[in-house]
């Protein structure tokens, strides 16, 4: 006996709980099997860049913290670094240690998130609580020194908002002594799981000439085993001073490049992310972090393609400044919306329900997807 | 790793029939014009020699040079005559950790550029949002529709307010009944 089988369209979206806001994925299935999906985007469009061309180039730093909003530091930092090669301007010490360590706490933020929901989405939803605590750590010491938990608009061109609050090493301090035995607790409870094993090893193998071809970066790159990090690669600010390693995916549950090890790569850099700070916050130097904050921004015509290594992957700025004191051109290459390009690929030929871990382990933030 | 005057004297050598224009005085960072009907075979070439392996595209940016006479149209809008539209190709080796930017234009009126769709695949949603945005179009580009903006956005609007990154972009009045202008 023959049983009758047809193609299926299955619309994902735009309001699913894991596609992680609003994005509408349009999958073609065979019974459970994926054949194609097209991503739907646009839902969250605000028109960054239109809006970026009416402003100065100060008034454009709170509108990046809009892009990636769980990593609002790691977008003000790009942008600055940015202009601030188009100015010409060198920062104070005091001040590119401050960013650094900012930007390497947030990345922890951000990649406790992305774990957390990667567990959510497939059903471990005690580990996102956990980690979700352990987020609000950061969240309550970056809010002290800058008033503001998720949107910061801290760091400036040419400085930062706001000097460190005075409790700020003591309790960064803390945070790392907290967070390493917690990093072995995650490992515990989601990591090494039976379940969540299953459910990511082997499942949506991405290899690595398809991802640099596909503009694939940061844990989605490097899970599938290439040393690729900006951080070291394409050093900014003082990157080069620190200590540390890039962690790559290895296949130790499954294949190269699987969801695992997307995910397992994360949990690694969050353990370099507090080596790099363990090693700057006792060098903090004294000084202004406001004094080199420029009072009129007008740099002279250039173009400049800035990249910095976000939580997400490389986040780049494209200026195109014409001499005035509004940009001319800013584009944002968003590290989720090369990303997601990807997932066409990576879903062929898996379950409907491996749709979601694929999802979840490339980590999409609608908010730059959409910008 | 080989600096952007190399690059380009290998360029040179190598097209030595096409138009090729290295832009040096600009502070920041030197730009390699190139023909908008040759950038395939130019992109296929920087991609595949194996002294050069630019296997990434960083980005792909389309930008409005907003150059040209300003003049009205028949609605009474200003609009640009005979300007010029550019893309800037941001490219990146891995292995040789070298970097260099491309540049090409092209007319503003019927902008064509050929598509590097099928040298780096992560250029099919960068060119994709340059149409969206622009107005440009790749040609060869497998699946050229809007991404960002609505499907139906041409629907409900006039030549100047299809393209909302182009300089002389105008707010429709009503898009599918609402108001758009606040």
């Amino acid at each position: 006996m023959t049983i009758k089988t047809e193609q299926m369209v299955l619309n994902m979206g735009p309001q699913h709980p894991s596609t992680h806001g609003v994005l509408r994925l349009e999958l073609e299935i065979e019974g459970e099997l994926v054949k194609k999906v097209t991503p739907h985007l646009g839902y969250l469009h605000r028109c960054f860049e239109k809006h970026a061309e009416a402003m100065q180039y100060n008034q454009v730093v709170p509108y990046t913290d809009r892009l990636d909003y769980l990593a609002a530091i790691g977008n003000n930092f790009g942008y600055a670094l940015a202009v601030e090669k188009l100015l010409g301007i060198e920062v104070p010490e005091r001040v590119e240690y401050i960013r650094v360590i900012m930007a390497e706490l947030q990345r922890i933020a951000s990649h406790l998130v992305a774990i957390g929901s990667n567990g959510a989405d497939i059903g471990a939803l005690t580990p996102f609580l956990y980690l979700f605590r352990d987020r609000e750590y950061i969240l309550n010491i970056i809010e002290e020194t800058c008033g503001a938990r998720m949107l910061y608009n801290y760091i400036w061109i040419g400085g930062l908002s706001h000097d460190i609050h005075p409790d700020f090493i003591r309790k960064t301090k803390e945070f790392c002594n907290y967070f390493k035995p917690t990093i072995v607790e995650l490992d515990n409870l989601l990591s090494y799981n039976k379940i969540f094993i299953e459910r990511t090893a082997n499942i949506g193998v991405l290899p690595v000439d398809t991802a640099i071809n596909f503009g694939a970066s940061g844990p989605t790159l490097r899970g599938s085993g290439i040393k690729f990090d900006l951080r070291k690669d394409d050093p900014y600010s003082i990157y080069d001073r620190f200590n540390f390693e890039i962690p790559t995916g290895k296949g130790l549950m499954g294949t190269i490049g699987d969801c695992w090890d997307r995910y397992y790569v994360r949990i690694r850099e969050m353990e370099q992310s507090l080596k790099i700070i363990e090693q700057a916050i006792d060098n903090i130097p004294n000084g202004d972090v406001q004094s080199a904050i420029p009072k009129r921004i007008k740099p002279p015509k250039g173009t400049v393609y800035k990249r910095i290594e976000n939580p997400r992957g490389e986040l780049g700025y494209f200026i195109i400044s014409d001499g005035t004191v509004n940009p001319f051109r800013v584009k944002v290459r968003a590290p989720s919306f090369v990303n997601l390009e990807v997932l066409g690929e990576l879903c062929k030929g898996y379950l409907v329900a491996d749709v979601i871990a694929i999802l979840g382990s490339i980590d999409i933030v609608l908010g730059e997807v959409d910008r | 790793m080989k600096s952007a005057e190399e690059i380009f004297e290998i360029l040179k050598i190598e097209f030595s029939d096409s138009i090729l224009e290295l832009d040096k005085d600009t502070p920041t960072e030197s730009i390699i014009s190139v023909d908008p009907l040759q950038i395939h075979q130019i992109s296929k070439f920087l991609r595949e020699n194996p002294g050069l392996q630019f296997d990434s595209l960083m980005c792909l940016s389309g930008v409005d040079d907003a150059n040209g006479n300003k003049i009205k149209n028949a609605d009474g809008d200003d609009v640009f005559e005979n300007g010029t539209m550019s893309v800037y190709y941001n490219l990146h080796s891995i292995p040789l950790k070298h970097k260099i930017t491309l540049k090409v234009t092209t007319p503003r009126t019927n902008p064509k550029i050929e598509s590097v769709e099928s040298i780096w695949k992560c250029a099919n949603w960068h060119e994709r949002e340059a149409f969206d945005l622009l107005g440009i179009y790749f040609l060869n580009h497998p699946d050229l529709r809007r991404i960002l903006m609505p499907y139906d956005w041409d629907e409900f609007t006039t030549e100047v307010s299809r393209y909302p990154l182009r300089k002389d972009y105008k707010n429709p009045e009503f898009y599918q009944g609402m108001k758009v202008p606040y």
